[in-house]
């Protein structure tokens, strides 16, 4: 399994075609509490760039982007009685989506864990 | 009054503890902390004597009420004590000043809350056969003669119920407008430091939004705007003055483009007190714009309404007006055109906005204030505005980052940031101080194109010694956040409420009361 | 200037500090051609407040005010008695002069009113929760209707026949705009449109929307309505205008609605010719962030007190911008206050008594009408207001009626010019300011005019 990083700062877990996707550690600190995460529903389709679900703070709404094309398998519902987690642990049990991959060669455009940490480190 | 903190409290957030020298009933002498009416009330108490009812049979068709409602009563005394309670954690204009950028939070004159209230106004019905209620018209095309008068405009649609829905009415005339062309135009182009509303009501009217650039002294980007200019822009929407507080220097150029493109000007008149009887912006080529009457015509803001937005039209816009509007006939009646006749006076309309006749008690007070004024008073009333705001301006400049001071004088407001504060202040900390110093906040945070901006809009109605301390205060709360003061990081300390935890309230929305008496009922 | 404190030394001493000459230096970046070099023409001067005062009085007395005459209105506007306390606590200036609760610290009184009215919605409409207020019962409705729009992604919605025509109006207008579907129809002495409606839900609805009590008066279970409508996947949105009747009968939500709207202005607002007046709002729990408009919520403060504040603003214009439910911004909040501080008073026992006592005179006025000759009373239910077929086209007669003094109810063909059949209608409006004088009265005046 390897994990991808993108430029919304978003991560990617991918194990063969399924995948899950959640926000960093960085991006839950910059957005603050967390008050409030629509995520979608099993069966939705996403593409790559488009909005996926949506991430609140008390003053702040926020669109995450699917970070690759695919079919959602799951959301997580955790997050709908406790959106907290994703300020507890937002890379692990604060986790958005899983999904299938419709399009393995997407993840050639992300980062990986270094490279992601030299970007956040240049912000 | 232990219940009343059952909620917990957020260690987080708490910089000191309760003062240990509590009271009994956890007031602190004119600090009256109230309970809710659920807790005060119950559903057998009431403060009306109704007339005795005649016995008859019921005509409700089987469809009479059968559960407990849960609306608590309270006696009269009990209920002019509960508001009267209520009212004094308020900070409000009548306290002190005001200054709420892009708010206009001047003084509300009291003649014009005694006009509002008379008979002939506020106890008349919208649907009386327009014969009987003459004056009342009367009042509301007067109050349309002095908007078309004061903006150099075409016509005026007065229906709108506030400054988002003025938007909305204005918006609608374009989409109207183009439509009558036979037009599809898609986007309207918004500057990124426009008031929310605007990119919501263009949404609202179906528009696809894109952002106009600014140039570095905090104005639209001409040459920016005319590249982007095409047959795809249906409008460009504009505050001027716009919210960095600054005048549009190219407006007219800015509206000369747009229309050569095709295209229309919507302006954001919230900001109308800095120009109102010295600029009329139909001078500059405005083709549609809103006026708050609960900004620059002094109508109460109520603790956050009823507003009024009624939106001047150019020539060019005019016919797409809502309806209903009146007409004054040369021997003085006026007439209402409304469904029956809008076909052949008004064939191209949008249609009706809002049933009725829009907001009446507020055209009673502002009209009461433009004629207390006269155009000469109107005039004085931008003058001193500015000169106000930018005393403030140059008063604090030295001790607040001032982004725009440098490109000259600001218009009805000015705007600061908190760049230079000690390491971990902003915006948020000085805000919170003012409170602590008597005062209600400026705007914090907008324009968003300002990093922590501060939007301070003094208005007119301040005398200069009201001024001078409001400077006092505000430089004493900027040297402190400068200094670090580490009491400010959890002020407010005077007030009603300390901050309040405003992640607990979204995490776990509670809006209503819980519904314990039904249950209780139920069992 | 009475309301201007600065004087001119003032003015000379503050503009010496800023560095200017003149006031005009402060305006240098208006363009040239738009500078006025005096005050506006055509327009007068300033006044003196008694000036103005007597200038409003004189158009005060052109108009007919309700309490000076028999008086028989309605139609989504209502005359109730109103407390003497009501306006003198919104006049407050705590209240009055207060901005939008944005800084909770200073303006727990605004917030705590707002939480108070938000669950008197709530409870009265029979739904989990309510807002802070919108406009008015029409916007309310249309914001509906988009709401619906929302939850369901549909964007057809079906509009009941006794739904106010200027509600449906406004509901068009902005139809027009946004590309929804509005199914509407004009109302029908014979009946209300229950099956009509039933029979046009479908897969693509996202609402359908009923009046209770219509636009005739009448009072119709909603129950069925909402049944098919939640077997297709569509919402129910419930209108009331009169919130008073809400006393009586049943509530929308017991019925099954899932968003009720409705007009506030006749507990503790007065008719004002129209406005302002406070739109109400509430629907069922799980809707709640696709609400428009301001919501009040509990919390605590930094030492534990309890305390509010307005919250799930991230659905507002102000924050969400072009994504935002609704732009939407000012409320109606000091109407929102009359209101809540109207049923205190009231409470629950003054709300149900109110209610009956209305209904109790509305069926006299009834009872008295019917017999007068030319007159047939259309519904067979009511709560305070009902409809009236005459002999004769209403219209002129309201405007003979008004020459004798008697404001008589609002006539169907100002609602509806175009429908022929609704000519003769009458609705007339019976609440508790009516006296056995008046109903007197108006039934003579009706008895001479139709013979």
């Amino acid at each position: 399994m390897s994990r991808y990083f993108t430029e919304e700062h978003e991560w990617i877990d991918v194990d063969g075609e399924s995948a899950t996707v959640g926000i960093t550690d960085y991006a839950q600190e910059q957005l603050g509490d967390i008050v409030f995460v629509e995520v979608p529903a099993a069966g939705a389709e996403i593409s790559k760039g488009g909005d996926a679900a949506i991430i609140e703070s008390v003053k702040a709404a926020s669109d995450i982007y699917a970070p690759v094309s695919g079919t959602i398998t799951e959301g997580n519902s955790a997050l709908e009685d406790d959106p907290a987690l994703i300020n507890s642990d937002p890379e692990s049990d604060g986790w958005f989506f899983r999904m299938t991959l419709s399009d393995e060669s997407e993840l050639e455009t992300l980062m990986n864990e270094t490279a992601y940490k030299a970007f956040v480190d240049g912000l | 009054m232990s219940d009343l903190n059952k909620g917990g409290w957020r260690p987080e957030m708490t910089e000191e503890r309760r003062d240990e020298q509590g009271t009994f009933t956890g007031n602190r002498a004119l600090m009256l902390d109230e309970a809710l009416i659920f807790e005060i009330g119950d559903s057998e108490t009431t403060g009306v004597d109704l007339a005795d009812f005649p016995q008859v049979e019921t005509r409700l068709g089987g469809m009479e009420r059968d559960r407990r409602i849960g609306l608590p009563g309270l006696s009269e005394p009990e209920a002019v004590r509960h508001y009267t309670r209520l009212s004094r954690q308020n900070y409000a204009i009548d306290l002190g000043l005001f200054p709420l950028g892009s708010c206009t939070m001047k003084h509300n004159p009291r003649l014009n809350e005694k006009i509002a209230r008379m008979k002939g106004f506020a106890d008349v019905h919208p649907l009386q056969p327009v014969e009987t209620v003459q004056g009342a018209l009367g009042v509301i095309n007067e109050l349309a003669v002095w908007l078309i008068k004061l903006t150099g405009m075409h016509g005026v649609a007065m229906t709108p119920k506030a400054g988002a829905h003025g938007e909305l009415c204005g918006i609608l005339c374009i989409k109207a407008a183009l439509e009558a062309r036979g037009e599809d135009r898609k986007v309207i182009l918004v500057p990124e430091s426009a008031h929310g509303t605007n990119p919501a009501t263009a949404a609202f009217a179906g528009y696809v939004t894109e952002n106009i650039p600014a140039t570095p002294d905090g104005r639209v980007d001409l040459e920016a705007l005319k590249a982007r200019l095409g047959p795809d822009i249906a409008a460009v929407m504009i505050t001027n003055p716009n919210t960095c507080g600054l005048f549009e220097r190219d407006m007219k150029a800015i509206s000369d483009a747009v229309h050569a493109a095709g295209g229309y000007v919507y302006c954001d008149g919230a900001n109308f007190n800095a120009i109102v009887g010295r600029v009329r912006p139909g001078d500059l080529g405005v083709d549609a714009m809103h006026i708050n009457l609960h900004k620059t015509f002094s109508t109460p803001h109520g603790g956050g309404g009823p507003g009024s937005g009624p939106v001047v039209l150019s020539e060019a816009l005019s016919p797409f007006g809502p309806i209903p509007y009146t007409e004054r006939f040369g021997d003085g009646h006026i007439t209402l055109v409304e469904e029956e006749t809008a076909g052949d006076r008004h064939p191209h309309s949008i249609g009706r906005m809002t049933a009725f006749h829009g907001q009446m008690g507020m055209y009673t007070r502002a009209l009461a204030y433009v004629m207390s004024h006269g155009a000469d008073g109107l005039k004085q009333v931008a003058e001193d505005a500015v000169l106000n705001a930018n005393y403030l301006l140059r008063s604090l400049e030295d001790v607040l980052d001032a982004p725009f001071g440098k490109s000259g004088p600001c218009m009805h407001e000015a705007l600061f940031s908190d760049m230079g504060m000690a390491e971990g202040y902003s915006t948020l900390d000085i805000a919170k101080g003012l409170i602590d110093e008597g005062y209600h906040p400026m705007t914090v945070y907008f324009p968003l194109v300002v990093h922590g901006a501060m939007l301070v809009e003094p208005t007119e109605t301040e005398s200069k010694a009201a001024l001078d301390e409001f400077i006092g205060a505000l430089r004493s709360v900027a040297i402190r956040a400068k200094a670090g003061d580490e009491a400010l990081k959890s002020a407010p300390h005077f007030a009603p409420r300390r901050r309040l935890d405003e992640t607990l309230a979204a995490r776990k929305p509670k809006l209503v009361w819980p519904q314990t008496e039904l249950a209780e009922a139920a069992e | 200037m009475r309301y201007l404190p600065l004087t001119q030394s003032d003015r000379d001493t503050m503009l010496t500090q800023i560095g200017a000459q003149s006031i005009d230096d402060l305006f240098a970046d208006v363009p040239e051609a738009a500078r006025l070099t005096g005050p506006i023409r055509g327009l007068p001067s300033h006044a003196t407040e008694m000036a103005v005062e007597r200038h409003f009085s004189a158009l005060a007395r052109q108009n007919m005010a309700a309490s000076h005459h028999p008086f028989f209105l309605g139609c989504g506007a209502y005359k109730h008695h109103v407390p003497a306390s009501v306006d003198h606590l919104i006049q407050r200036g705590e209240f009055l002069t207060a901005y939008t609760p944005y800084q909770p610290e200073i303006a727990q009184g605004t917030l705590q009113m707002l939480f108070e009215f938000q669950t008197q919605v709530a409870r009265l409409f029979g739904c989990d929760v309510a807002n802070a207020s919108m406009y008015d019962g029409s916007t309310a409705c249309w914001e509906a209707i988009s709401m619906a729009g929302r939850i369901t992604k549909r964007s057809k919605a079906v509009l009941s026949s006794g739904l106010h025509p200027h509600y449906v109006s406004v509901c068009e207008t902005m139809a027009h705009f946004t590309n929804d579907m509005l199914d509407v129809a004009k109302p029908d002495f014979a009946g209300a449109d229950t099956q009509r409606l039933i029979d046009n839900i479908d897969e693509e609805t996202s609402a359908v929307v009923v009046q209770y009590p219509d636009i005739l008066g009448r009072i119709e279970d909603m129950s069925a309505i909402a049944a098919k409508a939640h077997e297709k996947g569509a919402l129910l949105i419930a209108v009331v205008t009169e919130p008073v009747a809400l006393g009586a009968i049943k509530s929308p939500g017991e019925m099954g609605a899932d968003i009720v709207v409705g007009e506030g202005q006749s507990i503790g607002v007065g008719l004002q010719f129209g406005g302002p007046y406070v739109g109400l709002f509430a629907c069922q729990k799980k809707f709640v962030r696709q609400m428009p408009g301001r919501l009040c919520g509990e919390t605590v403060d930094a030492e534990g007190k309890r305390g509010f504040v307005l919250t799930l603003s991230t659905r507002e214009q102000h924050i969400r911008r072009e994504k935002a439910t609704s732009n939407i911004c000012t409320n109606s909040g000091l109407c929102a206050l009359a209101f809540s501080i109207h049923m205190s008073l009231l409470g629950e026992r003054g709300l149900c008594d109110l209610a009956t006592l209305n209904h109790a005179r509305a069926v006299q006025a009834a009872q008295r009408l019917n017999k007068v000759p030319g007159v047939r009373v259309v519904n067979d239910t009511f709560f305070n207001e009902f409809t009236l077929e005459l002999s004769k086209e209403a219209r002129p007669l309201v405007r003979e009626l008004a020459d004798r003094r008697i404001l008589g109810g609002v006539s169907l063909g100002r609602l509806y010019p175009d429908v022929n059949a609704l000519q003769n209608g009458l609705v007339v409006a019976v609440t508790e300011i009516v006296t056995d004088e008046d109903i007197e009265t108006f039934a003579d005046a009706l008895e001479e005019l139709l013979s």
